[in-house]
């Protein structure tokens, strides 16, 4: 293990297409390095103690049609059912007109979290909406921009609810009629957390008095529409919090958590028009009352003003997250589901309320003549007041009833032995309904067929819990009902934004790399789509073979022996490694294990998370060149060295280099009785050159939003599998459902209906192609290190002067010497069209820089010319030829408005835009000046305003 | 007007403490958001949370620079947390507490240990 293994020359087939430069710009720019080859390169850029020669054994490449047709034949051992299992999950219709111009459209699926808000203006709007559409369907006062999925959303319900309820009480009860996944998740999670979980019935079970919260299904998981006030209040007498776990479409319904009095509701928008997708990815929400606000956990948009005053969206109250607050933020959350809430909204937006309205009605109509013609042949319908979901006793017709189902291609809920669950949805017709009263007509003499059922009301929802609350005025929700109008929308949000379909995304630690278009064809297609998560296994042999070899890929890349697929994001990844160490202390008697070492640069998830799974944090400093103290690690280590549980590494390091002492590193944390957890977010500068679980790690997870090509959907879906050495693969999560238990998500493959994305571009990259890739990514990152060394200082390069697959430029010298601002220079960046890299992380006032193997020569010196474009316009203000607050940095980004009014600048119209507007064409025009974040925070809006007052303002 | 390694400034006023932070500490701060000040009567030990002060890039903790009860939040700062950043050793105050042992205060820093505090915090930059 020492050189490194031979690297094609070139690249063939999907491989030369997914790898930016060409043969001869790879020489080139090797020629730039002073090296002869990309095995010099990755000699000098990688430790030759890690170094791993051996190929990763994933076979050669396959051409597109190739992989279209392998994974075709996979897709189709899926078997396709009318699904009315519910436990959450319901079929649903995508709009065509959403489907085509949003979930299809790289515009939307490419673009990164709006962090730079200028430049995301589409999204933040419809996110905005999002946050008005929870906000009306739960009647509270503030919503978030999504969470991972229902189970997860409960958790943090529950955290929520333990910051900030009076009580001092240590338990939480939980409705034994929540989703069995979400029941699972919560255990996983109040565990570490020292909570207690009280499970019953809560018009039997609850003790106000005992609990800092409660958490109530609505309706049941069964089904049943209970009326929770009487609970909720005895709550709020207690000082502990009323959580509701809704349904969405049954909001529309019924009067909503808001009214109810919760002080909190969560739930799954999968059934708007989002796929099945055998468990995810959906989007999940959360709202609370006004002041809970500052407890919420994720991603909230807010309304803000730019620089001349108008209005614009941006995210807010970023205090409360890891990435500020780290051990001390109000959850890990760092990804949100971005792109399934944008789809849920403009799936609101498309029906309107009255179209929403007329979907629920019809639901709800069509399972109350279910239940009242299955009572007419004499069979039990337990509840009285259902919205979609009935039980049926069966008794001992149980088993065949369900055997019959399946071979007519129907799939119900097993509850027991004797009782069926059926929950109807939006695809559900008269056709559905004969067909199950056939089932049934076989045991039960089916005395009402070819009579008109008696005249029935139109729903069981109780008349006590009929929605009473306005639902939709927003004018948003009314004017987009044309398919011209829809599309025409979609598209005018999609311009504001710039994503991987415009420009380069340099973002640093996020690998903003190609998201082929073959790589995203087969998740449209229905064999994966429109899968229930719960389906009986001998249904989803084509999802057991993609799941079980993508496993064996990613065992094979990070040198591990066993995976779990099943966390739905990064953080929730190392969520699930850090528990597998601790369930592992425990199981060897070693239960004070709760130690984990944190280096100062890492990411704010990782102490994040590490606090969710029970442990104390103590950082490790880095010493001058960015490397993990090896002093101060041996301080730690020795200083807790009875109760040291992990240390969690990134590597490369988030300063974008190779440390050298990794091996040792590990090598002293397992001395010491210590698990080594390695962050897999910088994976993609070791795919086939490098294996985590070779060099020493236990644990690590892969974000496959990042490397693997799943695209960032403008905020999530990310999906973050764990790879385990054996010692750990007893402690990897398990699902309810599968029999097992310690589940972090609500489905228990996580985001299934995604992984065809990673599947297809391992298969088409091959195991040379991938070498070749992460080769490609050292160069890209080492070719614009040495052409932006001119102008920046780059902040850390390894032994051999080289940087990882990333590098970070300082511009604190810039600051204190000239005033100009790293976002002075992030914003700047948007005026020559492209978006900023990472700014302030894992240094303040540094910029870091990820171009991935994807981005060609051209745009890496499009790239290195407009930064020193921008260094000269830096020096401008050194020699003080303009003052700061006067210079086109200041101003920047520049908006067309900027440009047609009369002109009083200090610097000419002509320097407003780079080239002085020769590339008018091609020009990213921004909707907004420079945002105000304070003022945002400072006068939170992050929902439309009722329509009062607009009719006020009208006035 | 006393210091702490924190960042915090207190000054007797008659037999009230008032509490505030640094301008060092304002402008690392930069743009303040938001403020939070512990419900007046709540006691602190020395060194216990006072508050907390947002930023839109840092969230901080306020510590209690001395034992007291909390008497008086600065509710201008509040409602406008702009203050604090502008004079945060004037207006932009944050609590008054009734000291438990008022004289704990002489045993903080003066001005001149703070400076030389400062100091060699940017001798480590």
């Amino acid at each position: 293990m020492s050189a490194a293994r031979s690297i094609d020359k070139s690249a063939t087939g999907f491989a030369d297409r997914h790898i930016g430069p060409s043969p001869s710009e790879v020489a080139h720019m090797l020629d730039v390095l002073g090296l002869d080859s990309l095995e010099h390169l990755i000699e000098g850029a990688l430790p030759a103690s890690i170094l791993d020669s051996a190929p990763l054994g994933l076979g050669a490449a396959l051409s597109e049609p190739e992989m279209l047709r392998t994974l075709g034949a996979i897709a189709a051992q899926n078997r396709r059912m009318t699904s009315l299992i519910g436990q959450g999950y319901h079929d649903t219709f995508l709009p065509p007109v959403i489907r085509r111009n949003l979930l299809e459209n790289p515009a939307w699926y490419t673009a990164y979290t709006p962090y730079q808000p200028e430049i995301s203006q589409g999204r933040l709007e419809l996110l905005f909406y999002f946050q008005t559409l929870i906000r009306d369907l739960t009647g509270l006062d503030i919503a978030n921009a999504s969470l991972l999925d229902e189970a997860t959303a409960a958790a943090e319900a529950m955290a929520l609810a333990r910051r900030v309820a009076t009580t001092r009480a240590n338990a939480f009860f939980v409705d034994c009629q929540c989703h069995p996944q979400t029941i699972d998740v919560l255990r996983t999670r109040a565990e570490p957390q020292g909570l207690e979980l009280i499970i019953g019935d809560p018009d039997r079970d609850l003790d106000p008095a005992a609990v800092f919260g409660a958490i109530l299904q609505y309706p049941g998981t069964e089904g049943q529409v209970r009326d929770p006030r009487g609970c909720i209040r005895a709550l709020r007498d207690a000082g502990a919090i009323a959580i509701m776990a809704a349904d969405p479409l049954a909001l529309v319904l019924l009067e909503p958590p808001g009214e109810l009095g919760a002080d909190v509701a969560i739930g799954s928008m999968q059934r708007f028009g989002v796929p099945m997708g055998f468990g995810g990815p959906h989007a999940a929400y959360i709202a609370v009352r006004d002041r809970h606000k500052r407890a919420l956990p994720g991603r909230i948009v807010g309304l803000s003003i730019d620089a001349r005053g108008e209005p614009a969206y941006r995210l807010a109250l970023q205090t409360r997250e890891q990435h500020i607050r780290r051990d001390k933020a109000t959850s890990n959350i760092c990804t949100a589901q971005v792109l399934l809430a944008l789809i849920a909204t403009a799936y609101a937006m498309w029906h309107g309320p009255d179209g929403l309205r007329g979907i629920s009605k019809r639901i709800a109509r069509l399972s109350m003549s279910l239940a009242s013609r299955l009572r007419a042949m004499g069979l039990v319908v337990e509840h009285a007041h259902f919205f979609d979901t009935i039980v049926v006793d069966t008794g001992e017709a149980t088993a065949d009833i369900h055997a019959r189902a399946e071979r007519q291609g129907i799939n119900l809920r097993h509850l027991s032995a004797t009782r069926i669950g059926i929950a109807l949805d939006e695809t559900s017709n008269g056709e559905t309904l004969d067909q199950l009263w056939q089932l049934f007509a076989v045991h039960w003499s089916d005395r009402a067929a070819g009579e008109a059922l008696p005249v029935q009301a139109d729903d069981a929802l109780p008349p006590s819990l009929r929605r009473t609350l306005p639902l939709l005025e927003d004018p948003a929700f009314h004017r987009y009902r044309s398919e011209t109008a829809m599309m025409r929308y979609l598209r005018s949000l999609a311009d504001k934004d710039l994503a991987l379909d415009r420009t380069m995304i340099p973002l640093g630690s996020c690998t903003m790399k190609l998201n082929a278009a073959a790589e995203m064809t087969p998740i449209g297609w229905p064999e994966f789509a429109d899968i229930h998560p719960f389906a009986p296994s001998s249904q989803v042999t084509g999802y057991r073979t993609l799941i079980t070899d993508l496993e064996a890929y990613l065992a094979a890349i990070g040198g591990y022996d066993a995976v779990s697929l099943q966390p739905n994001s990064g953080a929730q990844g190392e969520l699930a490694g850090l528990l597998a160490i601790r369930r592992y202390h425990r199981s060897r008697g070693e239960g004070r294990r709760d130690t984990c070492l944190i280096p100062a640069s890492a990411h704010g998830t990782n102490p994040a998370s590490a606090q969710l799974a029970g442990m104390r944090v103590v950082v490790v400093e880095c010493d001058k060149t960015g490397d993990i103290s090896l002093v101060d690690l041996q301080a730690k280590i020795d200083l807790h060295a009875d109760t040291l549980a992990a240390i969690m590494l990134t590597y490369p390091s988030t300063h974008g280099v190779f440390e050298e002492e990794i091996g040792e590193i590990c090598r002293r944390v397992h001395a010491a009785g210590g698990q080594v957890y390695l962050d897999g977010a910088n994976m993609n500068a070791q795919v086939g050159l490098a294996r985590p679980g070779h060099y020493g790690a236990d644990v690590s997870h892969f974000n496959l939003h990042k490397t693997f090509c799943i695209p960032h959907g403008g905020g999530g879906p990310g999906i973050g599998p764990i790879g385990v050495k054996a010692h750990l693969a007893p402690f990897l999560p398990g699902h309810v459902v599968l029999g097992g238990s310690g589940a972090v998500s609500a489905a228990p493959f996580g985001s299934a209906s995604i992984l065809p994305i990673s599947w297809a571009y391992i298969r088409m990259m091959g195991d040379r192609g991938l070498v070749r890739a992460s080769a490609v990514a050292i160069l890209n990152a080492n070719y614009l290190a040495a052409r932006l060394q001119p102008h920046f200082p780059i902040l850390f390069q390894g032994r051999s002067g080289r940087v990882a697959h990333e590098c970070i430029i300082d511009l604190r010298g810039i600051r204190d010497a000239t005033g100009v601002t790293v976002d002075d220079v992030a914003k700047r960046l948007i005026d020559h069209g492209f978006h900023a890299p990472t700014v302030s992380f894992p240094v303040p006032d540094t910029l870091m820089i990820e171009p991935t193997e994807s981005e060609d020569l051209a745009e890496l010196d499009r790239f290195c010319d407009a930064m020193a474009a921008i260094r000269s316009e830096i020096d401008a203000v050194a020699r003080g030829e303009i003052e700061i607050e006067a210079s086109p940095l200041r101003h920047a980004p520049h908006t067309v408005r900027d440009l047609i009014e009369p002109w009083s600048r200090a610097y000419p119209r002509s320097a407003a835009i780079p080239g002085g507007g020769a590339g008018a064409t091609k020009q990213y025009w921004p909707p907004v000046n420079r945002v105000d974040q304070g003022y945002g925070d400072r006068n939170l809006v992050c929902s439309c305003p009722p329509m009062e007052q607009y009719s006020k303002a009208a006035e | 007007m006393r210091f702490t390694p924190d960042h915090e400034w207190v000054r007797l006023e008659g037999e009230l403490a008032m509490v505030g932070i640094t301008e060092h500490a304002a402008a690392a701060l930069g743009d303040i958001v938001y403020l939070e000040i512990k419900a007046p009567g709540t006691h602190l030990a020395k060194g216990d949370i006072l508050g907390v002060i947002e930023s839109v890039k840092a969230a901080s903790e306020i510590y209690a620079p001395i034992a007291g009860t909390v008497s008086e939040a600065n509710t201008c700062a509040i409602d406008d947390p702009t203050l604090i950043g502008q004079a945060p050793e004037g207006e932009g105050w944050l609590a008054r507490l009734q000291p438990s042992d008022s004289s704990e205060i002489d045993e903080l820093m003066d001005a001149d240990g703070y400076r030389a505090l400062l100091d060699s915090l940017g001798a480590e930059q």
